[in-house]
């Protein structure tokens, strides 16, 4: 599904961020992403939604090579990959229904044809009565999980989150992981990049823990 | 009431009024009524009144020269020059006779003293004896038909049988007047020019100000797998209401001046002055073209921001890779 060969990354003249990269990421697979910070965890989710291009090294998404691809043939992998970021990333000036909604009014649909989907992912991530609200008036537990339902809209192949309980108490933490894992039973490869190393630990996942810009996997 | 209660209800408030907002319509995905944004529309009136007016003036001018045109093809003059021994009032007479015999003429009147000093009212004043000074007698000969009248025969006509006689067409005069009508008519569309221009260029630096401060718009819809055309259609609507709203607030604002120009300035004016403003202006009165141009303007400019942005917002992603 996601394989890296050899992949190394710097930015402008300066030393690699990220060096000799070689794994892959299989279909329905379960895995955590971690290291200390400025490891270069970021970078790397950066280069599996293609933000960015490696320097040197193949990288290949859903059987196509990243370095080969025009800026036009993006978007539609991009649709294949839900990602959830540290600070969410949610459009303030829209309500949590339309954040939601967001993939899909990109690709052109009518609200009338995705609003009762929108509305039952809103009620499963707990935040059904909460779709009209403006995210500047949510909790951080709220947007996180309005975060993840907007990555989660349009079914991802993949789902990428970085430090998705980092903002919330343990007992949301729990919740939120076994949305992850309920989703992965039902086809989605998950990555979570993490410094919880006791949240790891309640999971029988494998590794990939960078540090400095190495990758050591555990299965 | 505690302070929690208080927080409580003002959030509360807060949460029922986005809901109303958020259940009437979908939000655009690039913020509207924003402080640059609002700085825009304005720019854009400004520069869509300055517009509108430029085109009324334009208008104006152009009615005005063509109104002289048709009066002034309209209209010959006969002058008899006073000559020593020579009996004005019978010259002026034979002039007459002769002028009305002539095929394709509707129409002869003699000037007699008191219609010249009306004439010569502004640069000699009331009350002046002109029995003294030697002023021609003159004659206005109104046709029917410019082309039919045969106007070079009169002339000669004039010439052999009338002491002093002079035949006026106005051609010079004509001709000068149109030179300025035409001259004036370009300058005003050089101005409309410069002021597209300048429209065009406040646009492109609003729309690359609009991008930057929608970074993270631009990066979630990237994120969410939005092609460029995409983005670049979100800007261009939001761009395209943003230019219309200030581009009828300009054309509404110079309509409204014109109508208010129309109808109060000309009778403030009496007597000579009326005269000669209505003989360089006809009497203010911006006609159709003017209203619908300023429309038209409204849209046009409406339609240039959409489009600029669009641009922009290409150039500025093709930038970004």
């Amino acid at each position: 599904m996601i394989r890296f060969e050899n992949v190394g990354l710097r930015y402008g003249v300066g030393p690699e961020i990220l060096r000799d990269l070689s794994f892959d990421i299989a279909p329905k697979s379960f895995q955590f992403l971690t290291g200390p910070s400025g490891a270069g965890k970021t970078s790397l989710i950066r280069l599996f939604f293609l933000a960015l291009k490696p320097t040197r090294g193949l990288i290949s998404i859903f059987g196509r090579e990243v370095s080969g691809l025009a800026k036009s043939e993006m978007p539609a992998l991009r649709r294949r990959i839900g990602v959830v970021f540290q600070d969410f990333r949610l459009l303030d000036h829209l309500t949590t229904f339309e954040n939601v909604a967001l993939p899909l009014r990109v690709l052109g649909r009518e609200e009338s044809a995705y609003r009762a989907d929108v509305i039952d992912l809103l009620r499963w991530v707990g935040l059904g009565d909460r779709m009209h609200a403006f995210p500047p008036i949510l909790s951080g537990g709220e947007k996180q999980r309005a975060a993840i339902a907007r990555a989660l809209i349009t079914r991802p192949e993949v789902l990428l989150a970085d430090e998705p309980t980092g903002n919330v108490d343990p007992p949301l933490a729990a919740r939120l992981m076994r949305l992850f894992v309920e989703l992965n039973k039902l086809g989605t490869s998950v990555i979570i990049a993490t410094h919880d190393i006791a949240l790891m630990n309640q999971f029988n996942a494998r590794r990939l823990v960078l540090e400095e810009g190495r990758l050591t996997i555990y299965e | 009431m505690s302070e929690a209660d208080l927080a409580h209800k003002i959030q509360v408030a807060s949460f029922r009024r986005q809901t109303r907002q958020a259940t009437s319509r979908q939000n655009q995905l690039v913020p509207e009524n924003t402080v640059a944004g609002n700085a825009l529309t304005v720019v854009i009136a400004i520069m869509s009144f300055l517009a509108c007016l430029t085109l009324g003036a334009v208008t104006l001018v152009r009615d005005a020269s063509r109104d002289w045109q048709l009066d002034i093809q309209r209209e010959v003059t006969i002058q008899v020059k006073p000559e020593d021994g020579v009996d004005l009032d019978r010259e002026a007479a034979k002039a007459a006779a002769i002028a009305r015999q002539t095929p394709g003429v509707a129409g002869v009147e003699v000037l007699d003293a008191k219609d010249d000093a009306k004439l010569l009212e502004p640069w000699l004043g009331t009350g002046f004896d002109l029995s003294n000074l030697p002023i021609p007698r003159l004659i206005a000969v109104r046709l029917v038909d410019p082309k039919a009248a045969n106007l070079g025969s009169l002339g000669d006509m004039l010439t052999a049988e009338v002491k002093g006689a002079v035949l006026d067409d106005h051609r010079a005069w004509a001709s000068r007047l149109q030179s300025m009508a035409n001259a004036t008519v370009l300058a005003g569309l050089a101005i409309l020019s410069l002021v597209f221009v300048a429209t065009i260029l406040s646009v492109v630096f609003a729309t690359r100000g609009a991008m930057a401060s929608n970074s993270v718009v631009v990066s979630v819809l990237h994120i969410c797998g939005a092609e460029d055309g995409f983005i670049a259609r979100e800007f261009q609507r939001h761009f395209l209401l943003l230019g219309l709203r200030g581009g009828l607030i300009g054309a509404a604002t110079a309509g409204v001046l014109f109508a208010i120009l129309g109808f109060l300035l000309v009778p403030t004016l009496s007597g000579t002055d009326e005269d000669q403003v209505s003989a360089l202006f006809g009497h203010f009165a911006v006609g159709p073209i003017g209203y619908f141009g300023a429309l038209g303007i409204a849209f046009l400019i409406a339609v240039m921001t959409a489009l600029t942005s669009r641009l922009t917002v290409y150039q500025h992603l093709a930038d970004g890779d």
